[in-house]
C-alpha cells in the first residue's frame, strides 16, 4: 500500500559520490612485502638511517605477530603479498612542491571532491557538491592532502608559520624537524602495539605532522584529506600531533576512495601528545568507499589512534563520524597520565548494506582526578553489523578517576545487528565509573508518525537519525556538523524507493 | 461538496496467516462543519478505518473509494494525504528521541506549507504561536524542547496530538480513541481542544469506545461499525442508547 516502510528504505543501496578514479601516471611498487620493500620506501623518501632501522625493526616484529581475530567482523584472509605498499603520482616523485607545481589533474581531483587547495578558494565559502560531503570545503581551514602514498600539497603553511605552528607532511618533518619526529614517533603507539600498527610502522608512506608551540592557540583548523586512488594499493599513513604546554589545536580528517570491486587495505596510525594544559581536538569524518550493496569491494579500515595526556590538565577529545569502509576496526583511545587530564570520545558509526564496524575507544586512567567521557552512537541499516567495543581501565594510581559511558544503538530494518562489548577494569576503589546503554529501532510507526504530519520519508529518516546523533554532532566543529548530518543522509539515501 | 466520501471500502490487514479482511463495504460521508462519531465493539474495524484512510503500512485496500476534497486518498502516499489536509490523532503516539517537539512541529508545518505552495512561517513567530498553544492545553512550554513524546505521560501524549491538530488546522481530523487512557481532567482538555478546532470549514471523525467523550464533544452523527460495515446511524441519542443497551441488540 505504501512504498515508505522501513523495509523499502533499507532495500536500496546508497549512492557513493566520491567513487571516481583519477587518471594519473603513477609509480607503483609491484605487490609484495619483504625487507627490500621497507628499504625502498625509506630510500625513496631519503630518510635518515635511524628511521630506516626503526622501520626494519617494526617489520621484524610484524613478521612474528598474528592478525587479530577477536573483533566482531568477518572477511576472507588478507594476502599481504598481493598488496602494493607504495604508489605515488609520477608527477610528484620529486617530493613536495609548491601549489603552483602540483599536477593539474590532481588539483582537479580535489576540486571534484570539494577540497579547497587554493588558499583564496578556501575563503570563498562555496557550497560543496555531494562528493565534498565530509570534507572541510568552504571553511577557513589549512589542508594537507595525501594522495595514495604521498602528500601532494599543504595549504596556508606561511600563515601557520607566523604563529610558530608546524604543519607539514611527516616525510618532510623527518628532514626539517628530525629531533621532534625521532622523540615522539612510536612514543604513544609502540611498533608492536598491534599487528596493523606494526605493519604501518614498517611501511608507512606519508601523513601529517603538527607541532603547536607552548601557549599557542592554533589560528585555524588544521585538516588532512586522505585519498586512495591506485588499484591494489594499501594506504598506510601516519599522523603525529604534538601540542606543547598550554597550546590548543583542532584537527579534522577526511577520507574517500574510488569504487572498486576488490577490497583495499587502509592501516593508519595516529599519535597525539598533549603536554600539560594543552588541548587537542581531533575530528574524523570517514567516508571511504563502503563496497556495493552486496558487500563487493570497499576499504578495510584497520586503524590505530591513540592520544597521550602527558601533563596535568591536558585534554584530548576524539570525535568521529564513521559512515564509509567495508570494515572498520578502530578504537581511538586516550592515555590519561597527567593528573586532572581529560579524555573524550564522541562517535557516530553508521553501517548500511553489508558493512561491518567494530569500533569504540579505550580510556586508560593513570593520573589522579582524571576524567573521561564516552558517547557512542551506532546506527545499523541493511544487513550490516555494528559493534561498540570499549575499555575503561582505572589504574591503582588513578585516585578519584571518573568515567561516564553512554552507548546507544539504533537499528533500521530487521536484517542488521548491533552489539556492545564494554570492558571495565577498575583497580582503584575511589573511582566512579558509569555505563549506560540503549538499543532502539527506527520503526515503521515512527516513520508513519512523521509522514502523517506531512514530512516526506527521506526527511523523516534523516530527522530521526540526526536526533539520535545530536549529542555527538554538537562536538564537531560547526562547518563539519552540518556536513556530517548531510553525510548521514547521503549514506542512507537512495534508500527511498 | 462532501469533505470526505468513503464508498464501499473493502480493506484487509496483513497478518502472518495472510490478509484478513476487516472492512467489508464501508460507506461514510462527512460534510464540512460536521462531527461524526464512530462506535462499535472491539474488532469491528474502527482503527483499521483510521489506518487505511491515513495510509499506514500493513493494510491492503481491496476495493472501494475514499475521497478527500475530491482527491482519491487511496492513490496517495501518507505524507501526501497529510499535505491535502488529512490528520490522524494517534491512539498510541510514538516517541522520537532526540528530535525536539519544536523541531518536529517546524518540519511538519514547513512540509505542509511547501506542498501547498505557501510561505513557510517565520521561525520566531512560529515558536511564539506554539508556546501559546501549549500553554492553552496545560502543557509546560519546557516540553517543547524535549524529544517528541519522549518520557511524556499518557495524558501529555494525547494533549500533544491535540496541540498538533490546532497548529496544523487540517481539513479533516480523524481521532482514533484519543480519549482512551485519559482521566476526566485530561479528557476535558482534549475535548475543549477539539471544540476549538471545529469550524464550518472542517470535519471531525471521532473513533471512540465510550459515550462519555460525546458528553464533551457533541457529534452531529453517531455510527455503529460492526464486522466492517456501518450498520446503524443516528444522532447523539444513539450513543446513549448504546451505552444503556450495548451492541448486541444491533447485530
Amino acid at each position: 500500500m505504501s512504498k515508505s516502510s522501513v523495509d523499502d528504505l533499507v532495500e536500496a543501496g546508497s549512492e557513493y559520490h566520491a567513487g571516481f578514479v583519477t587518471d594519473v601516471e603513477s609509480e607503483t611498487l609491484p605487490p609484495g612485502l619483504d625487507e627490500s620493500v621497507v628499504r625502498f620506501i625509506s630510500a625513496r623518501k631519503g630518510e635518515p638511517q635511524w628511521l630506516t632501522d626503526w622501520r626494519l625493526e617494526a617489520f621484524a616484529k610484524w613478521r612474528e605477530m598474528r592478525e587479530p581475530n577477536w573483533a566482531h567482523v568477518h572477511y576472507p584472509p588478507i594476502d599481504f603479498q598481493a598488496i602494493s605498499y607504495y604508489s605515488a603520482p609520477k608527477s610528484q616523485t620529486d617530493g613536495p612542491r609548491s601549489l603552483d607545481e602540483v599536477d593539474p589533474e590532481l588539483l582537479r581531483t580535489y576540486e571534484k571532491l570539494g577540497i579547497p587547495l587554493h588558499e583564496q578558494a578556501a575563503l570563498a565559502g562555496v557550497v560543496p557538491d555531494p562528493a565534498a560531503i565530509g570534507t572541510p570545503a568552504g571553511a577557513n581551514v589549512a589542508v594537507d592532502v595525501v594522495f595514495d602514498s604521498v602528500s601532494i600539497a599543504t595549504t596556508f603553511k606561511e600563515t601557520l608559520a607566523e604563529a610558530g605552528v608546524i604543519f607539514c607532511p611527516i616525510s618532510e618533518a623527518v628532514h626539517s624537524h628530525p629531533e621532534l619526529v625521532q622523540k615522539y614517533l612510536g612514543s604513544v603507539i609502540p611498533q608492536r602495539d598491534n599487528y596493523y600498527a606494526a605493519l604501518n610502522s614498517a611501511v608507512f608512506s606519508d601523513g601529517s605532522f603538527v607541532y603547536i608551540p607552548k601557549g599557542v592557540r592554533c589560528p585555524m583548523e588544521l585538516s588532512t584529506y586522505f585519498r586512495i586512488n591506485e588499484r591494489n594499493t594499501g594506504q598506510f599513513e601516519r599522523t603525529l600531533i604534538i601540542a606543547d604546554e598550554g597550546s590548543h589545536v583542532s584537527y579534522l580528517e577526511g577520507c574517500t576512495a574510488p569504487m572498486r570491486d576488490e577490497n583495499q587495505l587502509h592501516a593508519a596510525v595516529v599519535e597525539l601528545v598533549a603536554m600539560g594544559d594543552a588541548e587537542i581536538k581531533y575530528s574524523t569524518v570517514q567516508n571511504w568507499y563502503p563496497g556495493d550493496e552486496n558487500g563487493k569491494g570497499g576499504i578495510y579500515n584497520f586503524v590505530t589512534k591513540r592520544g597521550l595526556c602527558a601533563g596535568p590538565r591536558a585534554k584530548i577529545s576524539w570525535t568521529q563520524v564513521e559512515t564509509g569502509s567495508a570494515i572498520t576496526w578502530k578504537y581511538p583511545s586516550v592515555v590519561l597520565r597527567g593528573d586532572e587530564s581529560v579524555g573524550e570520545f564522541y562517535s557516530v558509526a553508521l553501517t548500511n548494506n553489508r558493512q561491518q564496524a567494530d569500533t569504540g575507544t579505550k580510556m586508560i586512567h593513570m593520573g589522579k582526578n582524571t576524567k573521561s567521557t564516552i558517547v557512542s552512537k551506532g546506527i545499523s541499516a541493511g544487513g550490516s553489523e555494528n559493534c561498540y567495543r570499549g575499555l575503561v581501565r582505572i589504574s591503582p594510581t588513578a585516585q578519584n578517576a571518573r568515567n561516564f559511558t553512554q552507548c546507544d544503538s539504533l537499528l533500521i530494518g530487521d536484517q542488521c545487528g548491533a552489539h556492545t562489548f564494554p570492558y571495565i577494569e577498575n583497580k582503584n576503589n575511589s573511582a566512579t565509573v558509569e555505563h549506560e546503554a540503549s538499543t532502539s529501532k527506527v520503526s515503521d510507526d515512527q516513520l508513519f508518525a512523521c509522514q502523517q504530519r506531512g514530512i516526506e520519508t527521506e526527511q523523516a529518516v534523516s530527522m530521526i537519525v540526526n536526533g539520535f546523533c545530536k549529542e555527538v554532532f554538537r562536538e564537531l566543529p560547526m562547518e563539519f556538523a552540518v556536513e556530517a548530518g548531510k553525510l548521514l543522509e547521503v549514506s542512507l539515501e537512495g534508500a527511498v524507493g | 461538496m462532501n469533505l470526505l466520501d468513503v464508498s464501499n471500502l473493502h480493506a484487509s490487514v496483513e497478518t502472518d496467516d495472510g490478509p484478513q479482511p476487516i472492512l467489508k463495504g464501508l460507506n461514510l460521508t462527512v460534510k464540512a462543519g460536521e462531527v461524526h462519531a464512530i462506535m462499535g465493539p472491539n474488532g469491528s474495524g474502527k482503527s483499521t478505518l483510521a489506518n487505511v484512510l491515513s495510509g499506514r503500512p500493513g493494510y491492503a485496500v481491496d476495493g472501494g473509494e475514499a475521497m478527500l476534497g475530491g482527491k482519491n486518498l487511496l492513490d496517495l502516499e501518507p505524507f501526501e494525504r497529510a499535505q491535502i489536509g488529512m490528520f490522524l490523532a494517534f491512539q498510541y503516539p510514538v516517541e522520537i528521541p532526540g528530535v525536539s517537539n519544536m523541531e518536529f512541529l517546524k518540519a511538519s508545518i514547513d512540509s505542509l506549507a511547501r506542498a501547498r505552495g505557501e510561505e513557510q512561517p517565520n521561525t520566531a513567530s512560529f515558536m511564539r504561536t506554539v508556546r501559546e498553544l501549549a500553554g492553552s492545553l496545560d502543557l509546560d512550554p519546557a516540553f517543547l524542547k524535549r524529544g517528541v513524546n519522549e518520557g511524556f505521560s499518557g495524558g501529555e501524549k494525547k494533549r500533544n496530538e491535540i496541540m498538533q491538530l490546532l497548529l496544523l488546522n487540517p481539513k479533516l481530523a480523524l481521532l482514533d480513541e484519543t480519549d482512551s487512557g485519559l482521566d476526566i481532567d485530561a479528557l476535558k482538555v482534549v475535548a475543549d481542544g477539539v471544540n476549538r478546532y471545529r469550524s464550518e470549514s472542517n470535519g471531525v471523525v471521532l473513533i471512540t469506545h465510550y459515550q462519555r467523550l460525546l458528553d464533551y464533544i457533541v457529534p452531529d452523527y453517531v455510527h455503529v461499525l460492526s464486522n466492517g460495515q456501518i450498520i446503524e446511524s443516528g444522532d447523539k441519542s444513539l450513543a446513549l442508547e448504546l451505552e444503556a443497551k450495548g451492541y448486541a441488540w444491533l447485530t
